[in-house]
């Protein structure tokens, strides 16, 4: 079971307080009528399945109920960092930065298991 | 009957005494026995038969990790478990075991016609012979099978245990309770550092208990355990949890654990749980889990008597028992050397040690001849004797290039093995950590880990006492330092351990027809080195292939055993080395874990909420019939007596047409849109326009998902301008707050409206029939009931019978009707006041079925049961419902997709059938033309059929492919009995004027 930092709790919380949401960074396009059938189609159902970082949405549902966005590695399933509904997509150093401090809080990285 | 044990040795408690029995026979065991060693103490060692070829199997380990020696375990008082492994089962005074998988008994068995026919049941039998012809599948295949299938008996009676659970956090988690584990324990409990300790065994000590005559620090091994123990139970900040099996490693250190409590007890204490879950979440967890020794793969290795070394030295030195009189080890390793001179001291007759190697450790030849055991180094052994238990055992030398000279048969009640050890990296492997392959020990170890995880001891390949001390010291202590802790690890001085070399062994060479030996490397799916190497020739060369066409290591111990062994078959068999073969995955749980600690309090009653209206109470203490609705338990109808449902639907249903039912509507989902933006909010998650709706008034409301499929819908009151009182379909209530939660939240956060649910802030009662007005008007104060002042689809605000109501005229029967919204706390004595005063109108209750009923008459759908998330307000007929003139709301751009606008979509549509008495079955295929050959064109299915007592005939809905186009046409509904005609009809089959409506 993971733990999820809820971004406005500010409180790392048990994998049951949250429910998964969908890819995220998709905007619902401003005027839909706009768009053509396959630019519709994509919005609806194309999304990116990448192995690896993901930017995803999850809810703090038995929580404060808020939306928040999350970037997960889908291998490790490991959370690099959570941030508010509504902020940008972070950039590579803002993630690097974010699982460096992450690492840090919970007393050292990874170990060498190795004999 | 043979006693078995040996004086003067073992940890078992000789002066309790503990009657038993097994497959009707009584036995005595001591104190500390586990069911195996009790038997063995009793010289049973024929347990079993084994899953396919019904062999005679025996006991071979003496841990969890036992594939064999499964029994049916009855501990009283209806506890009965199938599969018990003897090896972990606790003798008490008065449990009662039997063997499985046996017919008519142990030593007869019918079904062990297999083994002579193991030909057919060679590897992929199943695949290959169940192909051809389709027809044998049902009469012959299907039933054989199934008589087959599994070992044990599943009991029939509930189980009478409870089970519980907890979570628990803690700094450093210690996994395995022998030398590592123990030395993790003492270093992290002495820094200060929250520890949980598990250990599966029933006490600590892990091999230590096997391992008597070792000293450490100066002392006894069992003495310095017994210290072990004190320390770590004085410390507060330690919990030890013998019997508790870790059985998965979960993301971020989250390990289950299974704590069984009461299964070694004659008397549980009432209400004591049977077995704990802990969910544990530790910042530093230390696996300290040991190792598994190995079989040899040789022709007759799994016959009763064929047994771990290992497993036979724990039963002497831990048990005191003896697992014969005359024994032979053969072995690849030094351990087995140990397990032989401990039974020759202890007066059993070593005929002979066997060892595959070419050469060994000269000190243990020594050590052999002064115990007058005869040695052969570099011999193989090429087969067994012995129906029901071991009798002889055939061995032949090999020279130097590797060709097996002449057969000589050595006598043997028991024969000991090993084929070295395996390091259990079992939860390691739950953690998706990498593994590497040590070529030197042939095993595989952890490699990089991906968790705040150590491993210690044999469990990483770090194997003697002196080792385990002292890594397990060292990751106890690195672990509490990286938990914020700090120790200086303890120093091990260990005198008396057996030496620890040896090779890992490939099946052993032979000089008979390996094609016919049957060489077992997964003894509980009989699994044979042949069978590997056929699904070799048969061109599997994944590994994971390989196991799912083999079976091997698919069974309830996850190849423990078997895994190895199974992977150096093949890398011969495929001549590549065993890491390019790879290793199948690992995963929880370790060992088999009952479903009861699963469940853990989530059965009965608790497995699920059950939502109850306030008006339930009435309803139950009327005679109400309930059914489920979503999570709710809601009337389903009121019988009264004699009556069944369909005369009861019959009479309700007359009674709201006639004069008056009334019906508890409290599940429905209700959401408060309130806020200045509250309208707009409306506009764009409804299809429907809400902006001229005048407070006061009700609309029916639409929703669909953005892909234009209809989502939910319900009727939806203006109270002000500013706020909404929507209603949701029962189920959909939470389903639709949180897709208005995520469109207000994400899409439009600039607008001002607030969402709250207040489902169960309000009873709602329906009122409906003629005389629903009549009733009502004399207790309602501040709303003019009258048509005009109140008409269908008004909603008010005012007091009945004293008490604050949203009042609404709306109808799901077809009738004049209102639902009278009040507190919840009133709904009980509100209904009660109406249902008093309703009898001069022949007040009826009436529930979901003739709730169902009315509306299908009156041709109104259920969204969920008329539509499946593939109809659009079109397809449902309820285009009328969509504001054409809004620029957007949810789902609107898919509408006009080309697939939306297809001719041929389906469509719902009444459904009349020719017989009338006929009642389709809801989901029942609808075909154009019945003569059509099989597979047939289906068109549609049925989703709504019932009884109308209005109509005196039965009445349907639809979806049929452009059914509306198709109106009076006949189609045709297969149904087992017959196939039936219907003609397509409109939807509305009652009063389609809406004269009753305007009452
Ligand atoms: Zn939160």
């Amino acid at each position: 079971m993971l733990l999820i930092r809820c971004p406005y709790c500010e409180a790392e919380r048990p994998e049951v307080e949250f429910t998964y949401a969908g890819e995220a960074h998709i905007a619902r396009p401003a005027d839909p009528s706009a768009l053509s059938d396959d630019e519709w189609r994509d919005f609806l159902f194309i999304r990116t399945n990448p192995r690896g970082r993901h930017f995803e949405r999850w809810r703090h549902m038995h929580g404060c109920g808020r939306f928040f966005n999350a970037v997960r590695d889908t291998v490790t399933d490991k959370f690099a960092m959570t941030y508010k509904a509504g902020t940008p997509r972070p950039g590579d150093e803002e993630i690097a930065l974010a699982s460096a401090s992450a690492a840090a809080d919970s007393a050292a990285s990874v170990k060498d298991a190795r004999p | 009957m043979s006693n078995f044990r040996i004086a003067g040795k073992g940890r078992v408690n000789r002066s309790r005494q503990l009657r038993f029995s097994f497959d009707g026979v009584d036995y005595t065991g001591c104190e500390g026995d586990t069911l195996a060693s009790a038997l063995l103490a009793n010289g049973v060692h024929l347990v079993g038969r084994s899953f396919k070829y019904h062999r005679p199997r025996g006991i071979l380990t003496a841990g969890s990790e036992e594939p064999n020696a499964l029994v049916g375990s009855n501990r009283g008082n209806g506890r009965f478990e199938p599969n018990t492994r003897a090896t972990v089962l606790e003798v008490f005074e008065g449990l009662k075991t039997e063997s499985q998988n046996r017919w008519p008994s142990l030593t007869r068995d019918i079904g062990a016609v297999n083994d002579a026919l193991y030909v057919l049941f060679s590897a992929g039998f199943y695949y290959k012979t169940f192909m051809w012809p389709k027809s044998f599948w049902d009469k012959v295949y299907e039933p054989v099978i199934r008589n087959a299938a599994g070992l044990g008996k599943a009991p029939t009676a509930p189980d009478p245990d409870t089970y519980a659970s907890r979570f628990a956090h803690c700094d450093v988690l210690v996994v395995g309770g022998g030398a590592a584990g123990l030395a993790a324990a003492l270093e992290a409990g002495r820094s200060g550092a929250s520890v949980i300790l598990c250990d599966e065994q029933s006490e600590l000590g892990g091999s230590l208990l096997s391992e008597p005559t070792a000293e450490i620090n100066g002392q006894l091994a069992w003495d310095w355990l017994e210290d072990a123990n004190a320390a770590l139970a004085a410390m507060p900040n330690v919990t030890v949890l013998p019997r508790t099996t870790a059985i998965g490693y979960y993301h971020q250190n989250f390990v289950g654990l299974c704590q069984r409590l009461t299964d070694h007890l004659r008397i549980v204490p009432d209400g004591a749980p049977r077995e704990r879950m802990w969910k544990v979440r530790a910042k530093q967890v230390v696996l300290a889990q040991g190792a598994i020794e190995k079989p040899l793969v040789f022709a007759g290795n799994d016959r009763p008597g064929v047994m771990l070394a290992g497993a036979a030295r724990t039963y002497l030195n831990r048990y005191g028992v003896k697992v014969g009189n005359r024994a032979v080890v053969v072995t690849s390793h030094d351990s087995a050397w140990h397990a032989a001179f401990d039974l020759a001291k202890a007066g059993v007759e070593v005929t002979a040690i066997v060892d595959v190697r070419g050469t060994v450790p000269t000190q243990l030849v020594t050590a052999a001849d002064a115990l007058r055991i005869r040695t052969l180094i570099g011999w193989t052994v090429t087969g067994t004797k012995g129906r029901l238990r071991v009798s002889s055992v055939r061995v032949n030398p090999v020279t130097a290039g590797g060709k097996v000279g002449g057969a000589e048969t050595i006598a043997c009640d028991a024969l000991l093995m090993s084929g070295g050890w395996t390091p259990s990296i079992h939860l390691f492997s739950h953690t998706q950590g990498s593994l590497t392959w040590n070529e030197d020990g042939q095993m595989f170890l952890p490699g990089r880990g991906k968790e705040e995880c150590r491993l210690a001891g044999a469990g990483k390949g770090r194997f003697g006492l002196k080792a385990a001390f002292e890594d397990g010291a060292a990751a106890g202590a690195a672990a509490a330092a990286d938990a914020g802790f700090s120790t200086q690890p303890a120093t091990y001085h260990v005198e008396g351990e057996p030496s620890f070399t040896g090779v890992t062994g490939r099946e052993l060479p032979t000089d008979l027809d390996p094609g016919h030996a049957k060489a077992f490397v997964d003894f509980q799916n009989d699994v044979m080195a042949k069978d590997i190497r056929l699904a070799v020739r048969e061109g599997f060369k994944s590994i994971e292939h390989i196991k799912r066409y083999t079976t091997n290591g698919m069974a309830t111990d996850q190849g423990k055993l078997s895994n190895i062994n199974g992977l150096a078959v093949a890398s011969d068999a495929l001549k590549r080395p065993i890491p390019a073969v790879g290793l199948t995955t690992f995963r929880p749980p370790y060992t088999p874990t009952s479903f009861g600690t699963f469940a853990g309090y989530n059965k009965g009653a608790l497995f699920e909420v059950t939502r109850k209206t306030p008006i339930d109470g009435w309803a139950e203490e009327n005679g109400a019939a309930f059914e489920p609705v979503s999570l709710w338990r809601r009337a389903w109808y009121f019988p009264q007596v004699g009556e069944d449902m369909h005369a009861a639907v019959a009479r309700e249903c007359k009674a709201v047409r006639a004069s008056l039912g009334i019906f508890d509507a409290s599940t429905l989902g209700k959401i408060e849109i309130v806020g200045p933006d509250a309208a707009e909010f409306m506009n764009r998650m409804y299809t429907n326009a809400w902006t001229k709706l005048a407070p006061g008034r009700c609309r029916y409301g639409l929703l669909l998902g953005e892909d234009g499929f209809i989502r939910d819908d319900g009727v939806i009151g203006r109270l002000a301008q500013d706020r909404f009182h929507v209603t949701t379909t029962t189920g959909g209530a939470a389903r639709v707050l949180t897709m208005m939660e995520d469109y207000l939240q994400t899409e439009w956060p600039d607008l001002k409206v607030w969402l709250t649910s207040t489902t169960e802030q309000w009873s709602v009662i329906a009122l409906q029939g003629p005389n629903a007005r009549k009733l009502i008007e004399p207790f309602v104060e501040g709303i003019d009931l009258s048509d005009g002042a109140f008409p269908h689809m008004a909603v008010a605000t005012g007091k009945i019978f004293g008490v604050p109501t949203r009042l609404f005229r709306v109808s799901f029967t077809g009738e004049l009707g209102f639902e009278i919204n009040v507190p919840a706390r009133y709904g009980r004595a509100v209904w009660e006041k109406l249902f008093e005063a309703g009898q001069r109108f022949g007040i009826t209750p009436y529930g979901t079925e003739t709730m169902h009923v009315l509306r299908a008459e009156k041709g109104y759908i259920i969204v969920g049961q008329d539509t499946d998330g593939t109809l659009t307000p079109d397809d449902a007929g309820l285009a009328w419902a969509v504001g054409k003139t809004k620029p957007d709301f949810v789902g609107k751009r898919s509408l006009s997709r080309p697939d939306m606008l297809a001719a041929n979509r389906k469509q719902l549509v009444g459904l009349l059938t020719s017989d009338p008495k006929t009642v389709l079955e809801e989901g029942a295929q609808i075909v154009l033309d019945p003569n059509q050959p099989v597979p047939m064109d289906m068109v549609g299915h049925v989703t709504s059929s019932y009884w109308s007592a209005e109509l005196g005939r039965s009445i349907a809905f639809a979806v049929i492919q452009g059914g509306r186009s198709l109106q009076g046409k006949t189609v045709h509904v297969p149904m087992p009995d017959k196939v039936h005609a219907a003609t397509i009809t409109g939807m509305v089959f009652v009063d389609p004027e809406n004269t009753r409506l305007s009452a």
